[in-house]
């Protein structure tokens, strides 16, 4: 009875690509080779790749609140070496359109569609945090589309949930639930905050306190976008951290051990407030046979960011 | 308009981006009861003989996808959304009783224990996409309708596939029964009338704070219900 309700196309110019004037700069950074669009369902995805269109398709998955330029250090590493390495971004992040809805069947679609439109039948993945998590699940719920499985720091365990008396959770729930139904109420109008470049790399610092300064200001004109106000970061204000939901951490890890495609997975071992708190001894015991486990010492959750060559190496082996 | 839906009065709420339709099928005083229809169903063009005892106003929701309320490009349906869209129905009607079949049951349950001060007492009947998934995570090897998509009609076919399997834990349905006990004021907050029990509602029919009961007797239950000072 109702027509599909339309998404407002209010979109700022997509992030440049590597020719574009106005393209950022960093030590070891390259902007994406290419940009499409890829429709999945309605949902306008923004693709982008790096390397010879012609070379073997490899399928990179950013992190949540992330968007695919953060891989502007680690995807020119695998690019140059005779890969073809597409990513995306996510609905709701970078310049893709919002989505209506999120959740996680949600985006493992959209994976799918952007791994369709590469024209490979399967492919290597690589995943960082929840991106590494979904890759997980694709290569279980799709095996025959999925010939290696890459996890960056994206191995959920269910050591990250707080333990608290019962009592207690259920005085701090009462707050969540709320809060989190208040935002769904009101977030039809709310708008990121703007600011200058030096003001949303700081704010992006404290939820990723290891990375340069330098690395979060190049990020800005791609994952935000200016007005006469200040730039502003792009990702749906409907969307908010944290939140709530039958989903248990382990779920994601109990994926692991069932993989029979070959598998390396990182861990970062610092700690930190966007990682999972997932420790080797985690892992270990759910490595499926011949999977390669990689803790790395002095690192934090985005492994990638701060080691891209130590990352482009072990990716490039797996594959070699 | 239909003689059927005639006495039909449909008030229009956004919820960040859909058009949601709720329905009064009849006036009244006093508190309102608020249907929660089943999984691919809508509201009723009128209140069902089985309700008709409810002594105050009657409205009923249709969720997102459903009904005459809009589908959003693209899925991503989750219970908890659902639960937002109740949530949009309270805000417009102040306080309610709520009572849901099938998927409506498990979303009147999870309301009850987010909005525990809006509920007044949660009805779970049986119904349409009452089981859910099961307890416990799969591994979907189809992740999109078999059917083309018919732009825009309702049900949308990605409420059916991805609502029909999400995942509902005995333990996480019971988080919101603590929630209503403690929060709510009442000392049930929740009547299973339904006779089917999948592992979530076998699970919450054994919890305090929870009745089974005829939908006769829990419609009477929560007409008379009184709130004490709420924890």
């Amino acid at each position: 009875m109702l027509a599909v309700a339309s998404l407002v196309d209010t979109a700022p110019p997509p992030a440049p690509t590597r020719s574009q004037v106005g393209a950022p700069s960093y030590p070891g950074a390259r902007r994406p080779d290419r940009h499409r669009v890829v429709d999945s369902d309605g949902v306008r995805l923004a693709v982008w790749e790096w390397g010879d269109e012609s070379a073997p398709p490899v399928l990179f998955a950013h992190g949540g609140f992330d968007f695919a330029g953060t891989f502007d250090t680690l995807a020119p590493r695998v690019a140059d070496a005779g890969y073809r390495v597409v990513s995306w971004d996510h609905r709701g992040h970078g310049d893709s359109s919002k989505g209506h809805l999120y959740s996680w069947e949600a985006d493992l679609r959209d994976a799918l569609a952007v791994l369709g439109s590469t024209g490979a039948r399967s492919l290597p993945v690589v995943g960082h945090s929840k991106g590494g998590a979904l890759m997980l699940q694709l290569a279980d719920a799709q095996p025959h589309r999925v010939s290696h499985l890459v996890n960056l720091d994206g191995l959920p365990s269910a050591r990250s949930w707080p333990d608290v008396p019962d009592h207690h959770r259920t005085r701090m729930l009462d707050g969540e639930l709320a809060s989190w139904l208040d935002h769904r109420r009101g977030a039809i109008d709310k708008v990121r905050r703007p600011g200058t470049i030096e003001e949303l790399a700081e704010r992006r610092a404290r939820m990723n306190p290891r990375l340069e300064l330098e690395w979060l200001r190049y990020l800005v004109p791609i994952g935000a976008f200016e007005q006469p106000d200040g730039w502003r970061w792009k990702i749906d204000p409907a969307m908010r951290m944290g939140g709530f939901g039958p989903w248990r951490p382990e779920w994601s890890m109990a994926r692991l051990p069932a993989l029979g495609m070959p598998v390396l997975c990182v861990l970062g071992l610092e700690l930190e407030h966007m990682g999972w708190g997932t420790r080797p001894e985690d892992v270990y015991p759910k490595l499926p046979a011949g999977g390669r486990f990689v803790p790395l010492d002095g690192v934090g959750h985005f492994v990638h960011i701060e080691k891209p060559a130590v990352i482009a190496d072990l990716i490039l082996d797996l594959l070699a | 308009m239909s003689a059927a839906t005639a006495g039909r009065r449909t008030v229009r709420i956004t919820h960040v981006g859909v058009e949601l339709a709720l329905h009064q099928l009849r006036d009244g005083d006093g508190r309102a009861l608020l249907c929660l229809h089943g999984l691919g169903e809508r509201t009723p063009d009128a209140v069902p003989r089985h309700l008709a005892a409810w002594p105050g106003p009657v409205w009923g929701l249709d969720f997102t996808g459903h009904g005459a309320s809009s589908s959003p490009a693209g899925g991503g349906y989750t219970a908890e959304i659902l639960m937002a869209d109740a949530d949009h129905a309270l805000a417009h009607l102040g306080e309610a009783t709520v009572v849901g079949r099938g998927l409506g049951a498990y979303i009147a349950l999870l309301i009850a224990g987010a909005r525990p001060r809006s509920v007044a007492g949660a009805i779970l009947t049986d119904g349409p996409g009452i089981a859910g998934g099961g307890p416990s995570p799969h591994s979907p090897v189809s992740l999109r309708p078999p059917a083309e998509i018919d732009g825009g009609a309702t049900p949308d076919p990605f409420a059916l596939i991805e609502l029909a399997r999400d995942v509902r834990p005995g333990d996480y349905a019971t988080t919101f029964v603590r929630q209503a006990v403690q929060f709510s004021g009442l000392e049930v907050p929740v009547a299973v009338a339904a006779v089917v029990h999948p592992p979530w509602l076998a699970a919450v029919v054994d919890a305090q704070g929870v009745v089974a009961e005829g939908l006769p007797e829990a419609l009477g239950r929560y007409a008379a219900a009184v709130r004490t000072t709420p924890g």
